[in-house]
């Protein structure tokens, strides 16, 4: 591990690909995937964990990328909005936020997508109660939230596919 | 805003934390993050230095030692929640922790960090201060125990001294027939208690009370026991008359008054839900109520 007063190694995979770089000690997760990966899709909005816009799963779990320094993302599996789509064809949680206009300004949607996946994968029917729950570490000013609950719901029925 | 420079440092081991604090001046530990990293984002603190313990997996554990539950300081607060081993030994716990902000942050916030944190309305503060908790403190070769009344010194102070790091919580469950409530008011789900009470009771063989503990948060600069309360309900039978005359005892102190919320009201507050907490548990330890 090369380590300065300013910087330090970080080997970590985002997305599926290897990245190794020197980062500032002081520089969050969030501006790390930002500035220096150019993955704009993580935003970054309050900057102390209240507005959800900047959560990433990190090792399959979600957390705040402005409450991490990229120095502890080190050895870690990172997974950021830029990381859904699969081959250029939208998740289906995506499809159903644009089928349900889940969305309007978009800047917290990054967040709220990244905590419904790791709901989704967890249980394949979620309730609406649990959406909700997982929708109030989120802050959207558009939506009323009604669209993206609608949008989850949708995107967890296309998930389990046809009923049998 | 962006941290301030800071100098980073991971400890791999427990020794080497331990090392780490002694030997740096200006050091704050870095625990899950939640609380330091605002604080740190909005230039609140400064240090010189961090040191990083996520990597310190010795401190991440839920384990029954002799009838006494132990939680390393790096038991994460998602793991507490869906700890069976907490649901069946200290059910308070379980049910204040869903209250703890939100899903993304317990995944990563800490017990250890929380109570080290001491916000005046944490959750996880009150529920310590309410089973009289025991902190276990290291630093280099030396280990001692606090309990939580003489751990929480003042406004987010704690009796921590230079080079010591909070390694373990124990905490003693009540009998298994104990009842227990929870309340807390918050503006949003997920915000930090306006007020915030739990009480644990147990019931004798005749249906009165022979053991009650009352805590509230949020309400003064540090989680507090209510003594006079407890006491003026031992031996009782909780009937609603009782249960509200010691409700109404609860607010006999210097009361926080904020922005969040004026003292008059957090008194208010303290009153109702301490009410509701008092006969959530005289029901569940098994009173006909």
């Amino acid at each position: 591990m090369s380590t300065s007063l300013s910087h330090i190694a970080v080997r970590v995979e985002i997305n599926g690909q290897l990245y190794d770089r020197e980062v500032e000690h002081r520089q969050t997760l969030a501006d790390f995937l930002r500035e220096n990966l150019s993955l704009t899709g993580t935003h970054v909005g309050c900057e102390q964990g209240v507005c959800g816009s900047c959560t990433v799963l990190v090792d399959g779990i979600s957390a705040r990328a402005c409450l991490m320094l990229a120095a502890q993302a080190d050895s870690a599996k990172i997974t950021t909005v830029e990381g859904l789509a699969c081959n250029g064809a939208l998740h289906p949680l995506q499809q159903a936020f644009w089928d349900k206009h889940g969305l309007q300004c978009g800047f917290c949607t990054p967040g709220i997508l990244i905590s419904l996946v790791e709901l989704l994968q967890a249980d394949a029917q979620p309730s609406e109660a649990q959406i909700r729950e997982v929708l109030s570490g989120h802050l959207c000013r558009c939506t009323g939230y009604q669209n993206i609950v609608a949008a989850a719901l949708e995107a967890a029925a296309q998930m389990r596919g046809p009923a049998p | 805003m962006k941290l301030a420079p800071v100098i980073y440092h991971r400890a791999n081991a427990f020794d080497e934390a331990l090392h780490l604090l002694s030997d740096t001046p200006d050091a704050m530990v870095l625990a899950g993050g939640q609380s330091l990293m605002p604080m740190l984002n909005l230039r609140l603190a400064a240090p010189a230095h961090l040191i990083d313990i996520n990597r310190l997996a010795e401190l991440d554990h839920i384990r029954e030692e002799g009838g006494v539950i132990s939680m390393g300081a790096m038991t994460r607060q998602r793991t507490i929640e869906f700890s069976e081993l907490v649901a069946a030994k200290l059910p308070l716990l379980a049910l204040a922790i869903r209250h703890v902000g939100h899903r993304q942050t317990r995944n990563r916030g800490t017990l250890g960090g929380s109570l080290c944190n001491l916000d005046p309305a944490a959750e996880l503060a009150l529920v310590t201060c309410l089973y009289d908790g025991v902190m276990v403190v290291d630093k280099v070769g030396h280990s001692r125990c606090v309990t939580m009344s003489d751990f929480a010194i003042g406004f987010m102070s704690t009796a921590l001294a230079a080079g010591e790091l909070l390694s373990a919580v124990r905490l003693t469950p009540w009998p298994s027939n104990h009842g227990y409530g929870f309340h807390e008011f918050a503006r949003r789900k997920g915000d930090w208690a306006v007020v915030s009470v739990g009480v644990l009771m147990t019931l004798d063989a005749a249906g009165k009370i022979d053991r009650v503990a009352i805590a509230l948060g949020g309400i003064a600069s540090t989680p507090l026991r209510r003594p006079l309360a407890e006491a003026q309900l031992l031996g009782a039978t909780p009937k609603l008359d009782r249960l509200d005359a010691a409700a109404a005892m609860v607010d006999d102190i210097e009361v926080l008054d904020d922005a969040n919320a004026p003292a008059w009201y957090r008194r208010q507050l303290a009153r109702v839900l301490t009410r509701r907490a008092l006969v959530d548990a005289a029901r569940l330890a098994g009173a006909p109520l």
